[in-house]
């Protein structure tokens, strides 16, 4: 079995960090499975867990009014899943679930908090790269913000150009 | 001008695509059915209402009917999508430059649809089915809005349970229902393992998103000569009469649609133009 | 030649003798040149109509000099001029009997070439089955009387965007090919003239079938006229005239000359079609439109504007219906209509389409032409006295800047 230290390298936020700093991010680290349907992080409740994925997809939700929530990413093998963990008030903003068997490693948040805060190299290593991945999460839902396929912002070749 | 004059065309079959959109198969009332390559449209005439260009959307290698996959956004359009079987079209064309075969044998071509885009793509895909041998992978990018608003069903499930081409579908939003991706066509693009060298990219959708897909594959070191997009503008004539739909100093009609990056990159960020 | 300096002038006359005799470089003819008396003209126009052509020339109507059929040379503008500048326009009195004395008015021969309205089809439903039929194509025999080198230019332009592409205009073509062609070497320059600069005149080049060039002295005033087909020749033929004497052709000289010095306006145009490709979001386009109104009056006068619309309408039975062509202009919101929104929002937008359709553009899609003759009429009927030639200028001079 392998160690969770080398399992990092799978995941695409977490690759090429310096020995030291892998080693202390991987000590807050634990595999964990989920079935098809598990709830990994439901909003509003305490962002103590992130979760890297081995293997499998997970489905951030939101609940809608008409009861059948709405899936707005899913997350794949290499992804992270939840940022809450890093901010205050650390409240998850949506549900995560998994669809079909998922092999994750989760990260206790806390854990991991407490040693960037002792160790502000590695704090700021972990800020940036999670800065990233924010930035291409937000360039992701503008471009889903602007409907393309619907209308009237986006539009479709061979739809009428011109169909007065 | 009696070579630009329409001629009748029967609805054989009007297929429910989406809520708004109908493929269309119509059979000439008089002689063969016009030839056309994959990327061509014509200009279809509803009776009193008027012509709009149309993407062929149906397999060049069948001969009979002529496939257009038309979104009901306005007048004539929605006339088009509440045609019944026997009603008559006027159809001229085809027109405009198509989609470009492989540069070399064996490379890999990737075609990129977004929302209605994957119908002008469609006529790619069974003319590159029907050469596979002409290329080493073949492989579907394509995103919509939600499941249910997805083109060609049955085919794209047909096509991901086979072996000849590499389907990939994306979705912006979904209901649990949805076992497939939910996010944007250029994260499926990011993961892309090809050599750019042996690639040729076909890209077809809204222009925002044709936009950012073209930034993801240029990303991945495809050249400008091989990354192939069609464009939309106005259009009233379709032979390069009425002006309508220049962009720069390319007539889209006959410059175009499809026009390679070369031509595109230097123009699609001028605003307006 | 030297370029004229801003501002107008009104033939006055007194010219410089020419410099050289060689008549066969100043004037372009197949054969020899002739000369016309002046009170012979109603027999050219006789000649022409006995050649089964109906003669189209410059009227006063309306309080400018238009186009439309003349019957006798009594008919034409005689000792008419006209003073033109930025949105302005007024004729005026010559006191002379010069029977084209003046420049260009409102209206170019893409009218008669390129019909405003014209039907292409007629279907009908019976019974659920289309019928469609072409509409045939009128090509009346017209003569063009009086056609400027820049209009000469603007036909040629037209010639290059609809009959030299995959899909040529049969119909443009039958109008073309029943039109004679009669040009007309300018004595007077329009205040807002540059075909100088544009290298599109005052000198006619070649394409016509019959050339003229009105010489005026206060005892003597006659035509040069020299053929370029053998229709022309054939007209010329017909027509009481002498072999031009050299004194008569140095006549007709000082005249071009006399033109080509006092254009109204100069276009520097060296390296613009890169010049204005490269200065797409300069921050002139939306200065610029802080003027424009959109009025689309330039695309209306100017000659070699072609674009179309297309508008289908059914009759009251709804069994029939007619799709008919008609002029349009890039400066309207649903020139660039799509279902999404129009692309050209912004006037700023629409005056850079069409000033770079003709200054660039053009250069780039056709081979024979160019999309600007430096006929002025733009700049004349401007409602606001924009001038494509002071908005190029603006832009070379701060070529690079960004909004």
């Amino acid at each position: 079995m392998r160690e969770i230290s080398e399992l990092l390298e799978e995941i695409e936020v977490l690759q090429g960090l310096e020995p030291v700093d892998r080693d202390l991010v991987a000590g807050c680290g634990v595999n964990a499975v989920f079935s098809d349907g598990d709830y990994l992080i439901r909003e509003g409740e305490p962002a103590t867990t992130f979760f890297a994925i081995r293997h499998g997809t997970a489905a951030v939700e939101i609940a809608t009014r008409s009861g059948s929530p709405l899936v707005i990413e899913t997350l794949h093998e290499g992804d992270v899943v939840g940022w809450s963990w890093l901010f205050e008030p650390h409240r998850s903003r949506f549900d995560v679930r998994a669809v079909g068997d998922l092999r994750v490693i989760a990260f206790d948040g806390a854990c991991l908090r407490g040693k960037c805060e002792a160790d502000h190299d590695l704090g700021f290593e972990l800020m940036g790269r999670f800065a990233r991945l924010i930035c291409e999460r937000l360039q992701t839902t503008r471009l889903r913000l602007l409907d393309v396929y619907g209308s009237p912002v986006g539009g479709a070749v061979g739809a009428g150009s011109g169909d007065p | 001008m009696t070579a630009l004059v329409p001629a009748p065309y029967r609805v054989a079959a009007s297929r429910e695509e989406t809520d708004d959109t109908q493929t269309l198969e119509l059979v000439p009332v008089e002689g063969e059915r016009i030839p056309y390559e994959p990327g061509q449209f014509t200009m279809i005439y509803g009776f009193g209402a008027g012509e709009v260009p149309i993407s062929i959307s149906g397999d060049p290698g069948v001969a009979g009917t002529l496939v257009h996959t038309v979104r009901a956004v306005g007048p004539t359009t929605e006339m088009l999508c509440s045609l019944s079987v026997g009603d008559e079209v006027g159809i001229r064309g085809p027109y405009g430059r198509g989609w470009p075969g492989p540069e070399r044998d064996r490379d890999d071509l990737v075609l990129v649809a977004g929302g209605l885009g994957l119908a002008p793509l469609r006529p790619a895909i069974y003319r590159a089915l029907a050469e596979r041998e002409r290329f080493q992978r073949l492989v579907l990018l394509y995103g919509g809005r939600e499941p249910d608003q997805l083109l060609f069903r049955d085919e794209l499930e047909e096509w991901a349970d086979g072996e000849e081409i590499e389907c990939e579908v994306i979705v912006d939003a979904a209901h649990p229902g949805w076992r497939g991706r939910v996010g944007v066509v250029p994260s499926l693009i990011e993961r892309l393992d090809l050599d750019p060298e042996r690639t040729t990219a076909l890209v077809c959708g809204p222009e925002v998103m044709m936009r950012y897909a073209a930034a993801a594959l240029l990303e991945l070191g495809i050249a400008p000569r091989r990354l192939h997009l069609s464009m939309e503008r106005n259009m009233r004539c379709a032979v390069g009469h009425c002006g309508h739909c220049q962009w720069g100093s390319s007539f889209i009609c006959r410059d175009g649609p499809v026009l390679d990056w070369a031509t595109v990159g230097p123009r699609i960020g001028v605003r307006e133009l | 030649m030297t370029r004229g300096p801003r501002g107008r002038t009104i033939y006055s006359g007194a010219l410089e003798s020419p410099t050289t005799t060689d008549r066969r470089e100043r004037l372009p003819t197949t054969s020899s040149p002739r000369t016309l008396q002046r009170d012979n003209f109603d027999l050219l126009l006789e000649a022409i109509r006995a050649a089964g052509y109906e003669v189209i020339g410059p009227r006063v109507a309306s309080g400018a000099i238009e186009l439309g059929p003349i019957a006798r040379a009594a008919e034409l503008p005689i000792g008419v001029t006209e003073q033109q500048d930025g949105g302005t326009y007024a004729l005026s009195n010559r006191g002379d009997r010069a029977l084209f004395g003046f420049s260009t008015g409102p209206q170019s021969w893409k009218r008669y070439l390129h019909p405003p309205v014209l039907r292409l089809w007629r279907s009908r439903r019976d019974d659920g089955r289309l019928k469609i039929e072409a509409e045939p194509q009128d090509a009346p025999r017209r003569a063009f009387l009086g056609v400027r080198s820049c209009d000469l230019h603007a036909i040629a332009a037209l010639d290059d965007a609809l009959l030299s592409i995959e899909h040529p205009d049969d119909g443009y073509r039958a109008r073309r090919e029943s039109t004679l062609i009669v040009a007309l070497n300018c004595s007077t320059a329009g205040g807002t003239c540059f075909c100088v600069s544009t290298g599109t005149g005052p000198r006619v080049g070649s394409g016509y079938d019959l050339a003229l060039t009105e010489v005026t002295y206060p005892d003597a005033h006659y035509f040069v006229i020299a053929a370029e087909s053998e229709e022309g020749e054939r007209i010329l033929a017909a027509l009481p005239t002498a072999e031009a004497s050299e004194q008569e052709l140095a006549g007709a000289e000082r005249v071009v000359a006399g033109t080509a010095a006092s254009m109204g306006r100069e276009l520097e145009t060296d390296g613009l079609a890169e010049l204005l490709g490269q200065n797409l979001e300069h921050p002139r386009w939306e200065e610029v439109a802080e003027r424009c109104l959109s009025c689309g009056n330039c695309t209306s006068v100017c000659p070699t504007c072609f674009c179309t619309d297309v508008e289908d309408t059914v009759d009251l039975t709804g069994e029939t219906a007619e799709h008919r062509r008609r002029w349009d202009s890039c400066f309207t919101l649903d020139f660039s209509h799509l279902h999404d929104g129009s692309v050209r929002q912004s006037v700023g937008s629409r005056y850079r389409q069409w000033m770079t359709h003709k200054l660039s553009t053009w250069n780039e899609q056709f081979d024979h032409s160019s999309g600007c003759v430096g006929c002025g009429r733009c700049i004349t009927w401007c409602p606001v006295a924009i001038d494509i030639t002071e908005e190029a200028a603006a832009i070379r001079a701060t070529d690079g800047a960004r909004a």
